[in-house]
């Protein structure tokens, strides 16, 4: 009789749990092609492994997805959700929408070591209040861009310090060679620039800092940033009218070979090729060193998933966020979307040389900023940007765009 | 007995006021919807202009902390200079469409055509426009770039330099507005009444007199007309700065509309408090311009009925 009874308890928990488990609804803002395949794979795969789950999958468009999530996480929130790491779900935790995964990043029930250890160096861009709250799946290198033949032709090699930097680009604009190409019309190109000029004068401790409002934009140290900015813009080696171009727009001197250098994310490398560009005379190398000494940090805009606190579904989504986190599973993701995988063990798609650099630089980064508009609050990095893209055009208003920005950073982190 | 006269008393009251009610009646679905979606909002918006709130997390109460931070705002009196800009330069629609309309205003053969050909920016989509006025001023490449050379500007961009970007949004704004007006003086004119004409030139009326004593005052409500809508549309502007520049560079081309959008709704947005203050300044600038309106439209109103 007691047999039976268990069995029957049994039974029924599996039973409830099975529909308990029923459907894990997943919303992503994956429109585009290669991340739409990409997360069409994961999902048949995560599937085949858990054939009692049935997955319910909302892609949303991706630029309205940033007002969509908004939406949905009070009102119909999925069981899973993709956002970005860093400062940009600080509002989601901050007003409970994400829920606390730390456990998962503590123990994930694998053989070979837990997430805190194959992730080590994607950890803190996870962290608020001590606490994980998401997954990180991939991410992308930043660096500069370069003219190959452009580079021989004035007998340039690849900078590795500043003043070769500097140097490099004296010799491209006496030989009729527009040095850096920028196209400033949506701001956030500039930010790329900035981030690397403070990672590199004053290191990562100190752009975290900045960028979580701890330190003054009159701060000396900033000013040391700009004073090599200066050396950048005075001689007018960034593109002229950068501010009435997109950073599409401004890739056409590249190709056209009037500009040698782009400081980008490597999501530029297919519209380069596709205009023509063959990885015989495009290249990448690392930002040069401009304090000696300094680790070099790098640039790395990661993206995530979180589970919303308010899923019906957590045990499910928790599956399926040690899922993604696998070696395995972010190695075939970032073969189809062309960038990196976050998980040490993962290798990358072999025959492409942005990527192996890529990894190869980010694997050895001391660690990763996440762009200036993921690290600082939104209307710091909306301020900050719309004054880096002044300073570009206007060199001279320096002291008067920092101030600004002093008085927005004592107004946003109060 | 007394049931048929409760009986008649009854409906003797609605009868009664049938005539006072029955307007009610009709308008009830439409003040219905005008409350809900235009009266409610702008007391909610006045309403949420005190508050600091990301749309997220609970609103705090603020006072008037919003509007002291907007008069503190380098970037708010940007959009206020150039949403006047906007009101003086835009009002050149209405001449030119004026000018436009008399001379389209003729018989010859195929004018209906080139009517129409005049009509049609007026049925292009604002996002078109500046789209293609942003291609136009694109530097080295666009349409006018061989002429910017020609006087020596080699190379200069209208979009991306401060001085010059509104004045490039607002002259790609005037293309569909002169159209709209030109489109209110061709009815105008269609309505003008030829006897008075001929009446004048037999009084030695011509040329400039004939058009400024007799044609124009025939006009006026075509002219009021077209400013009430110039003047809207200034206010308004939003779709071209948002497609040509999006307030840039560096917030230099930014508008009121657009700034308020900027601060509440966009990516880096979510400043709900703070974009409902710049919005309650804009309505408070149109408000004054819709009573001045609605106040002559009485008084002319009043005059014709006299």
């Amino acid at each position: 009789m007691k047999k039976v009874i268990i069995s029957l308890i049994m039974m029924f928990g599996i039973i409830s749990s099975t529909s308990l488990a029923g459907t894990l609804v997943i919303n992503t803002d994956t429109s585009d092609a290669a991340p739409k395949e990409a997360f069409e794979y994961i999902i048949k795969k995560f599937e085949e492994e858990n054939p009692d789950v049935t997955v319910k999958w909302n892609v949303f468009d991706h630029e309205g997805y940033k007002q969509s999530i908004r939406n949905f996480l009070n009102t119909d929130p999925p069981d899973v959700a993709n956002w970005y790491a860093g400062n940009r779900m600080l509002p989601f935790v901050r007003a409970g929408l994400f829920e606390d995964v730390s456990d998962i990043w503590k123990d994930s029930g694998w053989v070979d070591g837990n997430l805190s250890e194959n992730m080590e160096h994607a950890k803190k861009s996870m962290t608020i209040g001590g606490k994980q709250w998401g997954i990180p799946y991939t991410y992308y290198q930043w660096g500069v861009y370069y003219r190959k033949d452009l580079f021989t032709a004035n007998g340039i090699s690849v900078p590795k310090t500043w003043d070769d930097f500097v140097a490099a680009c004296a010799t491209l604009k006496a030989a009729g060679i527009t040095p850096i190409t920028i196209g400033s019309k949506y701001l956030w190109t500039t930010a790329g620039v900035f981030d690397y000029l403070n990672l590199r004068t004053n290191g990562y401790e100190f752009h975290m800092d900045l960028t979580l409002g701890k330190v003054p934009y009159t701060d000396p140290k900033v000013q040391a940033v700009f004073d090599k900015w200066d050396e950048l813009v005075k001689p007018g080696y960034f593109l002229e009218n950068h501010a009435a171009l997109s950073w599409q727009e401004a890739l056409t001197p590249m190709v056209n070979g009037e500009a040698a250098m782009y400081v980008m994310g490597n999501f530029a490398v297919a519209p380069l090729k596709e205009a023509g560009l063959r990885d015989s005379n495009l290249g990448f190398f690392q930002f040069p060193e401009i304090t000696p000494g300094i680790p070099m940090a790098e640039e790395a805009p990661t993206d995530t998933v979180h589970i919303p606190s308010k899923a019906k579904n957590k045990t499910d989504a928790k599956r399926f966020l040690i899922f993604m986190s696998r070696a395995d599973v972010q190695e075939e993701i970032n073969k189809i979307l062309g960038q990196l995988p976050i998980n040490k063990n993962s290798s990358v798609k072999k025959g492409d040389p942005f990527l192996k650099a890529g990894l190869n630089m980010l694997n050895n980064a001391y660690a990763m900023a996440q762009f200036y508009d993921r690290d600082a609050p939104a209307q710091m990095a909306s301020e900050g940007m719309k004054g880096f893209q002044e300073y570009m055009s206007n060199p001279d208003r320096r002291q008067k765009i920092l101030e600004r920005l002093e008085k927005v950073r004592q107004k946003v982190y109060k | 007995m007394e049931l048929n006269n409760s009986k008649a008393k009854r409906i003797t009251w609605f009868q009664k006021n049938q005539v006072k009610i029955s307007p009610w009646i009709f308008l009830a679905p439409g003040l219905i919807f005008f409350s809900i979606y235009v009266i409610a909002p702008i007391f909610v918006s006045i309403g949420i202009s005190f508050y600091q709130w990301d749309g997220l997390s609970p609103s705090i109460y603020v006072g008037l902390q919003n509007y002291i931070e907007l008069l503190d705002d380098e970037y708010f009196y940007i959009s206020l200079w150039n949403n006047l800009k906007w009101l003086i330069f835009f009002m050149l629609a209405v001449p030119i469409g004026l000018g436009l309309a008399i001379f389209l205003n003729q018989i010859v053969f195929g004018i209906r055509l080139i009517k129409s050909l005049f009509f049609f920016p007026f049925v292009i989509s604002q996002v078109v426009i500046g789209l293609i006025f942003t291609w136009f001023y694109q530097p080295n490449y666009g349409v006018i770039a061989p002429f910017l050379n020609f006087i020596g500007l080699e190379g200069f961009s209208i979009l991306a330099n401060e001085n010059t970007a509104t004045y490039g949004i607002i002259f790609a704004g005037l293309y569909p507005q002169i159209a709209y007006c030109l489109i209110l003086y061709l009815t105008g004119l269609n309505n003008i009444n030829p006897e008075q004409i001929e009446a004048g030139r037999m009084d030695g009326a011509k040329g400039f007199h004939l058009f400024w004593n007799i044609v124009l005052p025939q006009l006026r409500h075509a002219t009021f007309l077209a400013i009430v809508v110039t003047v809207i549309g200034a206010l308004r502007s939003f779709d071209m700065v948002a497609i040509m520049t999006q307030g840039g560079p560096y917030g230099y081309s930014n508008v009121l509309a657009y700034y308020m959008f900027e601060q509440a709704l966009s990516e880096y947005g979510y400043r709900m408090g703070y974009g409902s203050a710049i919005a309650t300044v804009l309505f408070t600038i149109m408000m004054f311009y819709i009573l001045f309106f609605i106040y002559r439209m009485y008084r002319n109103e009043r005059e014709d009925n006299n």
